[in-house]
């Protein structure tokens, strides 16, 4: 008979006692696993977010705000920049750039408070996040309503066309077809009159674009209210730029010929942008010469600058998640160690019953080593029953999780492994030892002759 | 030579720093297969004198020496394997663990010596002590003679060379006790295997061609006033 199968005798002999200790550490084991995978997912919404584009333009201010405003869409967009600016990034003095797409934020749906994003056709087209093998992530677009009734002809191809993301879809319960408004993203609450068509609802990304409506820059701008007056928009170019351009010049002239602007496409020199999605290309050593460029060359003036969002992302993560983290990591750390404590607990209290048996295994030649080493093994079993209670238990939770956290757009396997979790096993084993230790010594230190006497 | 017990002294420490002689002995034996009733009073030693053969206790002067081998001179660890593999203990409270079956008390007394855990006799044990419908039945399910005839058959589990019983029939109805004493004298004979049996009891001493008077050969017992273990 293995000390092992001794073990599991006394293990089931106080089963009650037993499944309860056990039970302990595997809650622990649990909260650890869920926050492990948790922060997988943390890291990954945050990390791989911030891939899919290399630079981001806007305006001069906090890096990090510039980076969360554009990706993250939380916060609230600093002043924006001339529209005219984007249109000189790309105009071909800078040809590193592959891609730049205009953004401009503001306001959120009248349903359920999303962003709305004014944006071009051209965004979609670029992946908007990196795998971190590299594969490019596109986005897959629905133009068809889900009972077959309505069909768009693309995503923001006219200036009233809206692509609502996964989550907007879900939870507003709207589809191809729907027709939205918009709420002025000031504290007046004024809703906009213009309405808005879904003609394009996103497969979930898990990235915020799933929680984001977008709409074309140009309608964006024909919403009344939206496009800054034309003198205020000129003093701004003026100001920006040092000149005004000749088409401000002529929009000026003809506003003060009109009785006032009819909405309809509104000039260049009235449209801003909250921040530029840039793509540059070539090699990677041409990449990183292009960006550091670009970099330099905006953050040397006062009016505009180009971050990288991983930096932004990376800094962030370190400086603020990575305490958190860590503050959870801790947390649960402490959960596992109190449950050791009721290992041990359950155990010692238990010494004063199993002296007896204890006594009788020695008289019946079982060296010292030998009981010390039933106690450790019984330690052992709780633990790693627990252990192993608590991985099955965590990842059924995230299996029950999975389809509500699906719906945010993150698709997780629930039997993914967190590296952390390998490093539990002999944790918990570790933890085992000591706790069975001071319980095992007393066995050890069992005095056979008296306590058979007793 | 079974046993041998040469100048053996044993006391005890009292709560007041004092000491206690227990055990003095000058000389002991006990041939291959012979089979001795120890009787005395109570508090004697008889208890003390069996865990000093048995290695539990050691002595504070002397020798023990079983099958021409010198026990008191083993390192502890060894001196447990030895009375694992050599020596046989019956008690008067069976001393069987509670949350093993029958069969089991009988494989853990084989788990600790350096042989194998034999199954088989450890069913043949069980049956020749009239226990084979009982295998599965844990010692709360047993009777007090069966119990006690589970812990015979543990004790010959290994084929101890020497049985050391410790008022075996006491606590045992008195149906069972000549079956009881009976099992463990054949057991003996049958296997050659030396037997000290402590008892009170003077019709299970009688049975014996060798009676040993404990305070006889133990000169401390003139000097022991009170019961020790």
């Amino acid at each position: 008979m293995s000390l092992w199968a001794i073990a599991i005798k006394s293990v089931r002999q106080r089963a009650l006692a037993s499944a309860l200790t056990s039970l302990s550490v595997a809650l622990g084991v649990m909260l650890m696993i869920v926050v492990l995978v948790a922060n997988g997912m943390v890291e990954r919404m945050f990390v791989q977010t911030a891939t899919g584009y290399d630079l981001i333009v806007g305006p001069k201010g906090s890096q990090l705000e510039l980076v969360l405003t554009s990706i993250y869409r939380i916060g609230v967009a600093g002043e924006p920049l001339p529209y005219r600016f984007y249109r000189e990034l790309t105009s071909g003095k800078n040809n590193r750039i592959a891609q730049a797409v205009p953004i401009t934020m503001g306001d959120v749906t009248q349903q359920g408070s999303f962003p709305i994003v004014g944006t071009t056709p051209e965004y979609f087209a670029l992946p908007y996040m990196h795998e971190s093998d590299g594969t490019p992530r596109r986005f897959r677009i629905r133009t068809t309503s889900r009972d077959g009734q309505h069909s768009g002809e693309g995503l923001i191809r006219n200036p009233f066309d809206s692509a609502i993301g996964a989550v907007v879809a879900r939870q507003n319960g709207w589809d191809v077809g729907t027709k939205l408004k918009l709420v002025h993203g000031g504290s007046d609450g004024h809703v906009h009159d213009e309405e808005f068509t879904v003609t394009g609802v996103l497969a979930a990304t898990g990235t915020p674009n799933d929680r984001t409506v977008f709409v074309h820059l140009d309608g964006f701008y024909m919403i009344s209210g939206h496009e800054k007056p034309l003198s205020e928009a000129v003093a701004r170019e003026l100001e920006f730029f040092g000149n005004v351009s000749e088409e401000s010049r002529n929009a000026l002239e003809a506003e003060q010929g009109s009785s006032g602007h009819a909405h309809g496409p509104v000039p260049e020199a009235q449209k801003e942008v909250t921040a530029i999605l840039v793509n540059i290309k070539g090699t990677i050593g041409e990449k990183v010469l292009a960006e550091s460029r670009l970099m330099s060359g905006l953050n040397e003036g006062v009016q505009a600058q180009a971050v990288k969002p991983i930096v932004q992302i990376d800094r962030m993560m370190q400086t603020l998640v990575g305490p958190i983290r860590s503050l959870l990591m801790g947390l649960t750390s402490l959960i596992i160690v109190v449950s050791g404590i009721g290992i041990f607990v359950s155990i010692y209290n238990s010494m004063a019953d199993r002296k007896k048996e204890i006594a009788i295994m020695r008289a019946l030649g079982a060296r010292r080593q030998t009981v010390l080493s039933v106690i450790l093994a019984e330690s052992t079993l709780l633990c790693v029953i627990g252990g192993l209670t608590g991985f099955v238990l965590a990842h059924l939770m995230i299996l029950a999780l999975s389809p509500m956290i699906a719906g945010y757009g993150l698709v997780i396997d629930p039997w993914t492994f967190a590296w952390g979790e390998l490093v539990l096993l002999p944790v918990l084993i570790a933890l085992a030892s000591l706790v069975g230790f001071v319980p095992g010594m007393t066995a050890y230190r069992t005095d056979v002759a008296r306590t058979l006497s007793d | 030579m079974s046993l041998l017990l040469e100048n053996i002294s044993k006391n005890y420490r009292e709560p007041d720093g004092g000491s206690l002689p227990v055990l003095k002995i000058e000389r002991f034996e006990l041939v291959r297969g012979e089979q001795v009733a120890l009787v005395g009073a109570s508090g004697g030693g008889k208890t003390t004198l069996l865990n000093v053969i048995s290695g539990i206790t050691t002595p504070d002067s002397g020798r023990v020496v079983i099958d021409d081998t010198v026990v008191t001179g083993m390192p502890e660890p060894i001196r447990d394997r030895f009375r694992a593999e050599r020596i046989g203990f019956v008690y008067q409270t069976f001393n069987l663990l509670p949350a093993f079956t029958a069969l089991e008390n009988v494989l853990l007394g084989m788990s600790f010596s350096r042989g194998r855990v034999d199954r088989d006799r450890a069913l043949q044990l069980l049956d020749s002590v009239g226990l084979s419908h009982r295998l599965e039945h844990r010692p709360g399910q047993l009777s007090v003679g069966e119990q006690q005839r589970v812990a015979v058959a543990r004790a010959l589990a290994n084929r101890p060379s020497l049985l050391l019983a410790d008022e075996p029939t006491a606590n045992v109805d008195l149906s069972n006790q000549q079956t009881i004493l009976d099992l463990i004298r054949s057991a003996c004979t049958t296997d050659n295997v030396s037997l000290l049996l402590v008892t009170h009891s003077i019709s299970v001493a009688e049975q014996f061609d060798r009676i040993e008077r404990l305070d006889e050969f133990n000169t401390a017992a003139t000097l022991m006033p009170e019961v020790m273990p």
